[in-house]
């Protein structure tokens, strides 16, 4: 391992590496702050950039953007009580009374300091988990692969849209249908082309990302009249006030951060579940734990209340990528979108990688620590600036994304055809989005489309053609009975309800 | 009779997954294949019944969370330009090139959602996606097609 951890500190600390995570950064904190805008979009936009890059140093550039993105939407939710991300709800319960009270400044700097360590200490999570789980994956079959996308299918679903679990699963259906277009991988019989040669391939990943998420929400902004840059206005008049936290203070966070920094990490590993439910149930773990004179403070500026969902969304960011690295199966959106990029740049994630590549393994990790104290050093006074940045009016920031979208595609394909069915994408996209259809698990099963169609034709061919294989072995039937009980709770939680 | 615009997309989506279902077993494999555990096709059907199965149950179960749109309150009109706009900016990318028509879009979008301040609509579309196009093209060794830079012998 400590051989693993030079070669990650020797690629993620080149000058370039360093660069490219301060950039990373920088804009996924524009872009965090922008309520609407989320990771998934300032990770998409940044994908065209990557094409010129080596695969470290591309996923080290997204690494930093999400990581950036997470702390923009701290930001916005401490500053406006309008979270960029809906990870940052949470952070805004405590925040915003803290920073109404003329405490933004310390605010905003227990945010940092919570978001470093809680992302500090679940690196060093990974670090000591990935290797190990990458060798216990390295038994995973073929039917035990193909149970746990179903699972991370229908877990996506379940969490991404509160309530909303059919919706979510029709949008898995609809990802896994776009990914069936173009030639079977195995027979190279084309699928669903309708003789038209520019779908022979398949529709690209970058493509469906981009009209999803970023073209998508600057179309939805426009028409639902939304002002995202609004709110950055507001920011730069805000008075932030000192950014000193004092003894008492301290004391608090270093109570919270580390038993919020282990619930943060494991709910990050979890399929779907991601950097919202770790931070409210941080925040709700952190409640019962406090005494009762802290318990009365909680939602009127509680430094044990901004602390703990601040440590664990970023906790719970570093826990997202253990699944993507170790088993080539991203547990959220935003490392789905990672997955793609690297099957872009023709790397398999999975267990291998820490064999086979180990540059980019080790490096990706060293480079979350770095991209942590970049964050602490340079965001946070930059943080009134930056809000400044953001003050550009809508009616520059939409073109701009839409050019950043088609940018991205033409330079992949120099084919109109493909910017014509971006655009098809992203206005039906928009339609959905106005009837709360998540996009999320469209990406996510879009990206395993490929993989969970190659596992199932290996285990339907080793079981010659019996679905026996989906409970042959404990370990699949184990993962298959938890979707099947998510798949029933949710569906009678929505029969229920009306009744 | 009040259906929601929820249960119709679902009703849309379910005759979406019966023509993906029928196109599925359209799918011709290899006579040899035919009678396969798994071919070509079978990941499809399975995707087409699952999408009928989960469009069906939407709209056979009640919707607890009814979204309603205000339709009247949605920008149609600069949406649709802006839509317009980028159509054509697909459509003329390739043949006049990256440079020229990516700044008319800008410029022209700026316009299109209000803009009139001329100067920065300028700075923000020319300039700004010269400095663009160097850094992919120059910097990160992206190749950009731009017939028009190439008839005035900018770009090589």
């Amino acid at each position: 391992m400590i051989e693993g951890i030079l070669i990650g500190l020797k690629t993620a600390l080149t000058f370039q590496n360093i660069l490219m995570v301060m950039i990373g950064c920088f804009f996924g904190t524009i872009i965090g702050m922008l309520p609407g805008l989320g990771p998934m979009t300032a990770i998409a936009l940044m994908i065209p950039i990557t094409y010129g890059f080596d695969p470290a140093t591309g996923l080290i550039l997204m690494a930093g953007v999400y990581y950036g993105a997470v702390f923009g939407g701290s930001t916005s939710s401490i500053l406006l009580n309008a979270p960029g991300v809906p990870g940052t709800v949470a952070t805004s319960f405590d925040g915003y009374p803290m920073a109404q009270q003329g405490k933004a400044g310390k605010a905003l700097a227990i945010a940092a300091w919570s978001s470093f360590a809680g992302g500090t200490l679940a690196a060093i999570y990974l670090l000591f988990m990935a290797p190990s789980l990458s060798k216990v994956s390295l038994s995973f079959r073929s039917p035990d692969y193909f149970a746990l996308m179903i699972l991370g299918l229908t877990a996506i679903a379940a969490f991404s849209s509160k309530g909303q679990f059919i919706k979510a699963m029709m949008m898995v259906v609809l990802g896994l249908m776009l990914a069936s277009v173009g030639q079977d991988s195995l027979s190279d019989i084309t699928r669903f082309t309708f003789n038209n040669m520019n779908l022979t391939d398949g529709i690209s990943f970058v493509l469906v990302v981009m009209a999803t998420f970023a073209m998508s929400e600057a179309l939805t902004i426009i028409l639902k009249r939304n002002d995202p840059t609004a709110a950055a206005k507001q920011v730069s008049l805000t008075e932030l006030g000192s950014i000193k936290i004092d003894k008492e203070e301290r004391t608090k966070m270093l109570k919270t951060i580390p038993r919020t920094s282990i619930i943060g990490f494991i709910i990050g590993v979890l399929p779907g579940a991601g950097a919202t439910i770790a931070s409210f149930l941080a925040y709700g773990m952190e409640r019962n734990l406090v005494n009762d004179e802290e318990k009365e403070k909680f939602g009127k500026g509680s430094v044990h209340g901004l602390a703990a969902p601040e440590t664990a969304n970023n906790a719970a960011c570093s826990g997202a990528f253990v699944p993507l690295l170790t088993l080539g199966i991203p547990g959220s959106g935003t490392t789905a979108v990672m997955l793609g990029a690297l099957l872009g740049f023709g790397i398999q994630p999975g267990p291998r990688l820490y064999v086979t590549n180990p540059e980019i393994f080790w490096s990706v990790i060293m480079s979350m620590y770095i991209g942590m104290v970049i964050l602490l050093i340079l965001n946070l006074p930059l943080i009134p600036y930056i809000a400044r940045i953001l003050a550009v009016p809508k009616n520059y920031l939409i073109p701009l994304i839409l050019f950043f979208s088609i940018t991205g595609i033409y330079v992949m394909s120099f084919n109109n055809f493909d910017i014509y069915l971006m655009i098809g994408i992203a206005v039906v996209a928009t339609f959905m989005r106005l009837y709360d259809f998540p996009m999320p698990p469209l990406i996510l099963a879009f990206v395993l489309g490929g993989l969970m169609e190659e596992n199932l034709r290996r285990s339907l061919l080793l079981s010659d053609g019996s679905w026996t294989f989906l409970w042959d072995r404990t370990l699949t039937a184990c993962i298959l009975a938890t979707t099947i009980f998510i798949i029933g709770w949710q569906i009678y939680k929505t029969v229920t309800k009306k009744n | 009779m009040n259906i929601n615009t929820t249960k119709i997309i679902s009703l849309l989506f379910f005759i979406f997954s019966a023509f993906y279902l029928y196109t599925a077993y359209q799918i011709q494999v290899f006579t040899f294949d035919e009678n396969a555990p798994f071919n070509a096709r079978t990941f499809p059907i399975y995707l087409g019944y699952a999408g009928l199965f989960f469009s069906g149950l939407k709209l056979i179960l009640p919707d607890p969370n009814t979204i309603k749109v205000e339709h009247r309150s949605l920008e149609y009109k600069k949406t649709a330009i802006l839509v317009l706009i980028a159509i054509i900016y697909g459509a003329t990318i390739l043949k006049i090139g990256y440079f020229l028509t990516t700044s008319l879009f800008l410029i022209a979008s700026y316009y299109f959602l209000g803009e009139r301040k001329w100067i920065l609509m300028f700075l923000l579309s020319f300039p700004f996606v010269a400095a663009f196009m160097y850094l992919l093209h120059g910097v990160l060794d992206i190749y950009l097609r731009d017939p028009f830079l190439q008839m005035i012998g900018v770009m090589g």
